[in-house]
C-alpha cells in the first residue's frame, strides 16, 4: 500500500468506504472528499449512518470496515489507532459525550495535550503556560470555569456537555473536526455559541465536518459544501443552498427517490 | 464490552519482586510448642508473655480456618511447611547502620525506604518515620529521638516488651483476643516483630509515623505485630506498606494490628498493601489473612482505616472499629484491586455501643482479568447505642467480563434510633468511556488509570499527600495489561 495519498490537496479523502456492526452494514460506500479549510455539512434523516461514519472515521473499535480507504493529511486513517488519529489531529465533538467520575477536566486535557504534544515532537507547556492556555481557550468558547475545574461531563446538563466539547477542540487544535450533532439539544442562544466558537476556530488549515438533522445549525456556520446521508450512502452534495432546500421539502422526497 | 479490548494480555511487571541474599538465621519448617517456646526465647521475653503465646497456640490447634467466604478457592496451608523466623544475622545498631549486613541496607534502598534521619528542607512536618521490618525482625526505627522528646514511643514491639512492658502487657489482646480468629490465634502464638507506638496525653504526634514490612526469605511466613496507643487528645496518622520478592510458591502473612484510642484521641492508619500478588496464571502469591481492629474507648474518640490494596494473591482483611465511646466516630476507606488470579475478600466492621456513634464506609473494588472481589462488612448496632448513624457506599467496577464483584452487607440494628444507610452500584469501565478518552489521544493505559484514578478520588485523598501519589501510580501498574 502507499504510503502517501494520490490526493495531496485534500485533508480527508474517503474512498468507497463499506463499514458496519457485526454483520449488519451500515455504510455502504461513502466518497467523501474534504480540502483543507472547508466546511463540510452532512445532513440526513435519523439513523442513515451519520455517527456511523464519524466514529468510523475516529476509528471506534465496535465498528468493522469492510471496504475502502480513507486518507487523512496524507496518512492512511484507518491503519492507525484511535489515539494515534487523534494526536495526528482529527477530533470528534461526540453526539452523546460520556461522563468521565472523578476525572479532573484539567488532568484530562493536560494528559490529551501532552500526548499530542509528544506526538508531534513539540515541547509539552509546562504547569503555568497549560493553566493559562487553557484559561484562555474557556474564554474563547465562553466555558464557565467552574466547569472546567469539575470531574469530565459529570453532572453537566446537556447543553454544558456540548459546550465542553467545543472546549476541547479549541483546546487541542484539531485539522479536522467532526461535530456529530452538536446542535441537537441546544436552544437557539446556546446553539449561537455553539456557532460563534466553531466560526472562531475556523481557518484555513482547519476543516469542519458538521453532522446536523437540521438546517438551523447552518445559518449560523454557512457550509462550503453539504451532503446528504441517506442509507449508508451519500446520496446527493451541493452547496449551502442544498440546505434551504432539505428544509423546505424535508427529506421525504429523497427518501422517495432511494428506496 | 467487546473482549479484544479488554481482555488481559500482558502480565504487569511486579517492581519489588526481587529477592537479597542476606546472611540469615532461619528456624527450621515446623510448627510445635517447642517452636513457639524457641521464638520467646530468642527474643528474650517475660514469662507471662511466653504464656500468652502457648496459651493462644493451644487455642489455635482447636480451631478451624475460616470458610465463609463462597467465592473462595485456595490451596491447603501446610502449617508444618514454614519456618516461623528468619532473620538477619548482622543488624544495626541503635547508634549506626555500619554493622548492618549491606545486601540489607540495599534492599530498602532499592525499595525507597529510608533508614537515615535526613533533614528535610521542608521542616519536620513532611517527615516520616519508619520502623523497618524485615522477615521477622525490626531493622531500625528512625526519628526515635525526635519523638522520644515529646513522649511519643516509636520502636519495634521487640523493644517495647523489654522497655514498655507495663503498656504492652495493658494493651496486647485487648482489641484482638488471641481467639478472636483462626489467623489471629496463630499470630498470637507465633508473631515476631512489628511496630509499637504509643501518644501520650494531648500531643500531636508532629510526623507521620510508618512501618514498611518486607517479606524475603523462602518458606518462611511472616506474622507481625503491630500495636498502637493514642491516649487522650492525642493524635496520630499511620502508614503502613509492603513487598516481597516474586516467588513461585504461595507465601503466608497473618498479621494482627491493634489501634486502641482513648478519649477525643484520632488515630488515621493508611496501609497500602503491595505483596506480591503471584504471576499471570496464578502461581506463587502473597496469602494476606490480616486482623485490624480498633477501638474507641473514649467518647469523641476517632479511628479512620484507609486502605489500598493492591496486591496478594488472596487478601482477607476486614479493619475494623469498636465505637465504645459515646459520640465516638469509625471511617473505613477501602480501594482493592484484583487482577489476574487474584481473589480479595475485604470490608469493615463497624459495632456501634456508644451512643451517637457515627461510621462511614466508602468501599471501591475494581476487578480485572479472572479475579475475584467482593465486599463484606459488618454494620452493628447494639441495644443502646441510641442514635447511631452508619452511612455505606459499595462500588465495583469491572474490567472484561471474566472477573467478578461481590457485596456481602450484613446490618444488624438492635436500636430503633439507629439509622444505617447503604449504597451499592456496580459498573463496568465502558468501551464508550475507552474510547472517548482514546479519541482525545490517550493511550487505552492513560485512559485506564485516569478512570479508575478517578473512580478510586474519594478513598485516594483520604491519604497523606506523598502516599497519594504512590497509590495512583501502584493502581495504573496493577491494571497494567488488563487492556488489549
Ligand atoms: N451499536 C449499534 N448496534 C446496532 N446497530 C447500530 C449501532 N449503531 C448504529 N446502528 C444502526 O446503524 C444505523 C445508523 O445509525 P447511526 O449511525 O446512529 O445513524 P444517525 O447518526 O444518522 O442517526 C441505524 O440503523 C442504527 O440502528
Ligand atoms: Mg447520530
Amino acid at each position: 500500500m502507499p504510503m502517501t495519498s494520490p490526493n495531496p490537496p485534500f485533508l480527508l479523502s474517503v474512498n468507497q468506504l463499506h463499514a458496519g456492526i457485526e454483520d449488519k452494514p451500515i455504510l455502504k460506500g461513502i466518497e467523501l472528499k474534504i480540502k483543507p479549510g472547508e466546511v463540510h455539512a452532512i445532513m440526513g434523516p435519523n439513523g442513515s449512518g451519520k455517527s456511523t461514519l464519524s466514529s468510523v472515521l475516529a476509528g471506534h473499535p465496535q465498528y468493522t470496515v469492510t471496504r475502502g480507504e480513507v486518507w487523512f493529511n496524507g496518512k492512511s486513517l484507518l491503519e492507525m489507532e484511535p489515539e494515534v488519529r487523534a494526536r495526528e489531529g482529527l477530533f470528534l465533538a461526540f453526539q452523546y459525550p460520556v461522563e468521565l467520575p472523578g476525572v479532573s477536566m484539567t488532568n484530562f486535557m493536560k494528559t490529551a495535550l501532552q500526548e499530542q504534544y509528544l506526538h508531534q515532537e513539540r515541547e509539552p507547556l509546562n504547569a503555568k503556560s497549560y493553566l493559562a492556555y487553557q484559561k484562555q481557550k474557556q474564554a474563547e468558547v465562553q466555558l464557565d470555569s467552574r466547569l472546567g475545574s469539575r470531574s469530565v461531563n459529570e453532572g453537566f446538563s446537556g447543553g454544558e456537555k456540548k459546550r465542553n466539547e467545543l472546549y476541547q477542540m479549541a483546546m487541542l487544535q484539531p485539522k479536522l473536526a467532526i461535530l456529530d450533532e452538536t446542535d441537537s439539544g441546544l436552544d437557539i442562544d446556546a446553539l449561537k455559541i455553539v456557532a460563534q466558537g466553531v466560526n472562531a476556530l475556523r481557518s484555513p488549515d482547519r476543516s469542519f465536518l458538521v453532522i446536523t438533522h437540521y438546517q438551523r445549525l447552518l445559518e449560523y456556520i454557512v457550509p462550503d459544501v453539504v451532503h446528504v446521508l441517506y442509507n449508508g450512502v451519500i446520496v446527493q452534495s451541493g452547496d449551502a443552498a442544498l440546505a434551504l432546500e432539505l428544509e423546505k421539502h424535508g427529506y421525504d422526497p429523497i427518501k422517495a427517490r432511494f428506496q | 464490552m467487546s473482549q479484544d479490548v479488554l481482555e488481559s494480555h500482558v502480565n504487569s511487571e511486579y517492581k519489588w519482586g526481587f529477592s537479597s541474599d542476606v546472611d540469615a538465621e532461619t528456624f527450621p519448617k515446623g510448627l510445635n510448642e517447642s517452636v513457639v517456646r524457641a521464638l520467646s526465647a530468642k527474643k528474650q521475653e517475660p514469662l507471662w508473655l511466653l504464656e500468652y503465646r502457648l496459651k493462644a497456640y493451644r487455642q489455635w490447634l482447636n480451631m478451624s480456618p475460616p470458610h465463609h467466604w463462597a467465592n473462595f478457592k485456595y490451596p491447603q496451608i501446610d502449617f508444618q511447611n514454614i519456618s516461623y523466623y528468619s532473620a538477619p544475622k548482622k543488624l544495626p545498631s541503635l547508634k549506626s547502620l555500619d554493622e548492618a549486613d549491606p545486601e540489607l541496607l540495599k534492599t530498602f534502598e532499592k525499595l525507597g525506604i529510608s533508614l537515615e534521619e535526613q533533614k528535610r528542607l521542608t521542616g519536620v512536618e513532611s517527615q516520616i518515620a519508619v520502623d523497618a521490618v524485615f522477615d521477622s525482625v525490626s531493622v531500625k526505627t528512625t526519628f526515635r529521638e525526635t519523638l522520644a522528646e515529646k513522649g511519643i514511643i516509636f520502636c519495634s514491639f521487640s523493644e517495647a516488651v523489654q522497655e514498655h512492658p507495663e503498656l504492652i502487657k495493658t494493651y496486647l489482646g485487648s482489641v484482638v483476643p488471641a481467639s478472636d480468629n483462626y489467623f489471629s490465634a496463630l499470630n498470637a502464638a507465633v508473631f515476631s516483630d512489628g511496630s509499637f507506638c504509643y501518644i501520650p496525653k494531648g500531643v500531636r504526634c508532629p510526623m507521620e509515623l510508618s512501618t514498611y514490612f518486607r517479606i524475603n526469605a523462602q518458606g518462611t511466613g511472616q506474622f507481625e505485630r503491630t500495636l498502637i496507643v493514642a491516649d487522650e487528645d492525642s493524635y496520630v496518622s499511620y502508614l503502613e506498606g509492603c513487598t516481597a520478592p516474586r516467588r513461585d510458591e504461595h507465601q503466608l502473612h497473618a498479621a494482627v494490628v491493634e489501634i486502641v484510642a482513648h478519649t477525643r484521641a484520632e488515630v488515621k492508619y493508611s496501609t497500602v498493601q503491595n505483596w506480591y500478588p503471584g504471576d499471570a496464571d496464578g502461581k506463587g502469591g502473597i496469602f494476606n489473612f490480616v486482623t485490624k481492629r480498633g477501638i474507641c474507648l473514649g467518647d469523641h474518640a476517632k479511628i479512620s482505616w484507609t486502605q489500598v490494596e493492591t496486591g496478594s494473591a488472596i487478601t482477607w482483611k476486614y479493619p475494623s472499629v469498636i465505637l465504645k465511646g459515646h459520640n465516638s466516630i469509625g471511617e473505613f476507606y477501602s480501594v482493592a484491586v484484583t487482577n489476574n488470579h487474584q481473589q480479595a475478600d475485604t470490608g469493615t466492621k463497624m459495632i456501634h455501643i456508644g451512643k451517637h456513634t457515627r461510621s462511614t464506609i466508602i468501599s471501591k473494588g475494581i476487578s480485572a482479568g479472572k479475579s475475584h472481589n467482593s465486599y463484606r462488612g459488618l454494620v452493628q448496632v447494639r441495644r443502646g447505642a441510641s442514635q447511631a448513624r452508619n452511612f455505606t457506599q459499595c462500588d465495583s467496577l469491572l474490567m472484561g467480563d471474566q472477573c467478578g464483584a461481590h457485596t456481602f452487607p450484613y446490618i444488624e440494628l438492635k436500636d430503633s434510633s439507629a439509622i444505617a444507610e447503604h449504597e451499592a452500584t456496580t459498573s463496568k469501565i465502558g468501551e464508550d468511556q475507552l474510547f472517548y478518552c482514546r479519541q482525545r489521544g490517550l493511550d487505552p493505559e492513560q485512559a485506564v488509570a485516569l478512570i479508575v484514578n478517578g473512580y478510586c478520588k474519594d478513598v485516594l485523598n483520604k491519604l497523606p499527600m506523598e502516599f497519594a501519589v504512590e497509590a495512583q501510580k501502584l493502581l495504573s501498574i496493577s491494571l497494567e495489561g488488563s487492556v488489549g
